[in-house]
């Protein structure tokens, strides 16, 4: 990994010339006979094909063109941004304004409506986050093949530049850091869930960068990060699930709002912050990696 | 409030708890759970389904402590459950008799996957099924999407990576045009709820203001669900898509997902944004007209197929036009028979999949109709099960498919000028049909030459089972459609109250 003389250095000195690094690997050329000749009878068929294909082409372009048009037609004639008349401004937005810190407990209006008011619609966000995980993984993953990838150094070498990797220590804490504040208080300030998700991720997306995958993938194991979406999705799940049927059957809850502006507070909607922050930050180092070395 | 009444809301969850599990459980766990999960779907759809029926009921489940415009809400009628019951029982039936083919075609590293996608593919049609609310449809339409891109890309070799892309392509033109849809409704309505949505958009088509927006709005909605649902012309991923996956998710794909999409579509127009003014924007007959296109188009097409899922997919593709058909009749009876071809197609093309994949192998595991050639001595439950589908695709009194065909005829003779496209589609598209089905069910049943390469092949009970219970249904819904039909009258005249 240390390798002082690297690729990448020796292109920032001018040595290596890239377009040697093109493979070229000659394929022979077939014999003469089994080339591909346009029989005959065929050669009308392969003229209406190109004409067609004009066609096709030239109606998409109308029809996007149509599409456009009618598009900024149509956000012209939406009421303007900030008007105070616009029908959005009605008895829903009312509510989450001016009740919504009583009712869910956060100051965050955001929080409250996302967590609390349409906490169904986040879940299946989270969830949609989840299944584009699995697909992903599925995608990309290169399962059993441990062939090794075809580009096995690193052109950036990071580790070895003094600066970079002194700067990392220095600040991979603080993005932690930085990343928890902003799940912890999503319930009082702006952030939450899927904010502080991404910064967290971050943080590990620069480790994996900087001290390399294979170090990455020691310190971060492939098991820990599936038990962790899959644990924080669960307590989602069940505990909004409770929340629901509480809600729907007109039950007493024993979740409350609490003081709000106190950091325990707002009921569920701190849990399920942390809860989708980690999601969140699984799947986007999940994503970083597979797209890096078919995985984890 | 009953306890059935949260069945809805039960099956969901434990839908996305099976997936969380499947997760990271081992494969062998991941398939009982799967199963376990689809069984307990069926039972609960039913029960609701029966607690519905009995007390003649539609009921609405606040999801949480705040009422309806602030709160998301889902809803059960009689076409909701139903609709999740069929959806259920079919991608049952579909992952048994699949289930030989998926550990041949699926990595064993990502076999877990495959059952996670499954579960997420349920959660998500029943949560479009259910929904009351516009933003939760598309919510899940996107966990559809992406769960029924994993299912066709999970196959290892083949074309299914191109088709996938291709799909996925196609699925996100449809999701943003559907969102752009939403957008533009909520910026002119200031609603999400479809009750509220629906006295919104009322009064707003009966002031004449913002009517521009509200008609490209609905646009936008009704094409992203059509592009999605492969609603001619936009039908080009279809064929790929459903031929290249493995079998299993082959009969989900056309069973049960592209018919999510179009029960979703009712849901909206008819809940949401109300067919009064549904039909004022003329966005209907453009559903008709399409949907005649693509059942003649895709009929076409299926005849020039060279491998016998291709044919398959094409006529599904065919088929769906008749739902489109159904929907842009734009009456109550148009809209049962639309739901008819619904269950008529989700229990026929899972039925046609099995037993075309077995043929297949009977044939070692060649598609092109040569090779076929008397592949219905060679497995012969796979045979019967192949002709009985074949046949009642053509639509052949006492099997399922000629129902739909029966009453899409009968609301034609009601119709204005749509009256002769409707009846000139059905009797082309029936033509069509017979050349392309019943020439294969001819051709499986062919005497063997002497010199056949092939040898017959030992059936196993998980493989036909499940396609002798479609094929049992699709005969049932042929010779005894009074109670279905009945049924579904209830569920259309609940549906537009």
């Amino acid at each position: 990994m240390a390798n002082s003389d690297s690729a990448f250095r020796r292109w920032l000195r001018g040595e290596v010339d890239l377009s040697a690094e093109l493979r070229t690997a000659e394929m022979p050329a077939p014999p003469e006979e089994a080339r591909y000749q346009p029989r005959h009878h065929t050669a009308m068929i392969h003229m209406i094909f190109r004409q067609s294909h004009r066609l096709y082409v030239a109606l998409v372009a109308v029809l996007c063109a149509v599409l456009f048009t009618v598009l900024l037609l149509t956000a012209a004639n939406l009421p303007a941004y900030g008007d105070g008349e616009a029908p959005t401004n009605n008895e829903v937005s009312e509510r989450y304004v001016n009740q919504g810190v009583a009712e869910t407990g956060a100051v965050n209006a955001v929080a409250g409506l996302i967590l609390d008011y349409r906490a169904f619609d986040t879940l299946g966000e989270s969830f949609v986050l989840f299944t584009a995980l699995c697909a992903v993984t599925i995608l990309m993953s290169r399962g059993r093949r441990k062939h090794p990838l075809p580009m096995e150094t690193d052109y950036a070498d990071y580790y070895a530049d003094p600066i970079v990797h002194t700067m990392c220590k220095v600040i991979i804490p603080v993005i932690l850091v930085f990343g928890v504040y902003v799940l912890v208080n999503g319930h009082l300030s702006p952030g939450g869930g899927f904010s502080g998700g991404a910064i967290l991720s971050s943080a590990l997306i620069i480790y994996a960068m900087v001290w390399g995958d294979e170090r990455a993938h020691g310190a971060i194991r492939e098991r820990a990060i599936r038990r962790t979406a899959a644990l924080a999705l669960g307590f989602y799940v069940v505990s909004k699930t409770y929340s629901f049927y509480t809600g729907a059957n007109g039950l007493h809850s024993v979740i409350s709002p609490g003081v709000p502006g106190r950091i325990f507070s707002a009921g569920l909607i701190l849990p399920l912050n942390v809860a989708v922050g980690l999601v969140v930050c699984c799947t986007m180092y999940s994503f970083y990696m597979f797209f890096r070395r078919g995985e984890l | 409030m009953s306890i059935v009444q949260s069945f809805p809301l039960f099956s969901i969850v434990l839908g996305l708890l099976c997936a969380i599990g499947c997760f990271v459980v081992p494969k062998q766990w991941g398939r009982r759970m799967t199963l376990l999960l689809l069984l307990a779907s069926c039972v609960m759809q039913g029960w609701v389904l029966r607690f519905c029926y009995v007390n003649q009921m539609s009921y609405t489940y606040t999801m949480g402590h705040y009422p309806a415009p602030w709160g998301n809400e889902i809803m059960a009628g009689l076409l909701e459950p139903g609709m999740g019951l069929l959806f259920s029982v079919v991608m049952l039936l579909s992952v048994i008799g699949g289930g030989r083919h998926i550990g041949h075609d699926v990595a064993d590293g990502k076999q877990h996957l495959y059952w996670v996608t499954v579960d997420l593919t349920l959660v998500s049609l029943l949560a479009m099924c259910y929904t009351n609310d516009i933003f939760t449809g598309y919510v899940f339409i996107e966990i559809c999407t992406i769960a029924s891109c994993g299912l066709l890309a999970v196959r290892e070799g083949g074309r299914s990576l191109i088709a996938s892309v291709r799909y996925m392509v196609f699925a996100l033109i449809g999701s943003s045009l559907f969102l752009i849809g939403v957008v533009f409704t909520y910026a002119i309505t200031g609603q999400l709820l479809f009750p509220q949505l629906r006295q919104a958009v009322a009064a707003l088509w009966a002031a004449g203001t913002y009517r521009f927006a509200m008609t490209v709005a609905i646009g936008l909605m009704t094409a992203g669900l059509a592009v999605k649902s492969g609603c001619f012309p936009f039908h080009g991923w279809l064929p790929d898509a459903h031929s290249q996956a493995t079998t299993a998710s082959s009969c989900i794909l056309s069973g049960v997902i592209v018919k999510g999409y179009a029960v979703l579509l009712m849901k909206i127009i008819y809940r949401a944004i109300g067919a009064e003014v549904f039909m004022a924007s003329g966005a209907q007959h453009m559903l008709l007209l399409l949907g005649i296109g693509g059942m003649v188009a895709c009929s076409i097409d299926a005849i020039f197929a060279k491998r016998l899922k291709v044919m398959i997919a094409f006529s599904s593709a065919a088929q769906i036009g008749y739902i489109f058909m159904g929907i842009g009749m734009g009456t109550a009876a148009g809209l049962t028979a639309a739901v008819l071809q619904i269950v008529n197609h989700a229990v026929t093309k899972p039925m046609l999949f099995l037993s075309g994949s077995q043929l297949s192998d009977a044939s070692h595991g060649r598609m092109d109709f040569p090779s076929l050639r008397g592949a219905g001595h060679r497995n012969v439950p796979a045979g019967i099960l192949f002709t009985i589908g074949a046949v009642s695709m053509v639509g052949v009194p006492l099997l399922a498919g000629f129902i739909p065909k029966l009453y899409f005829a009968r609301e034609a003779f009601a119709l204005g000028w749509q009256r002769w496209p409707v009846l000139l589609g059905l009797a082309v598209s029936t033509v069509l049909n017979v050349l392309y089905f019943l020439y294969t069910a001819v051709l499986i049943w062919l005497p063997q030459e002497a010199d056949c390469r092939f040898t017959a092949v030992k059936p196993h009970w998980d493989e036909f089972l499940p396609g002798f219970v479609l094929a049992g249904l699709n005969v049932a819904m042929g010779v005894h459609p009074g109670p279905l039909v009945a049924l579904i009258d209830k569920a259309v005249a609940l549906l537009g109250r």
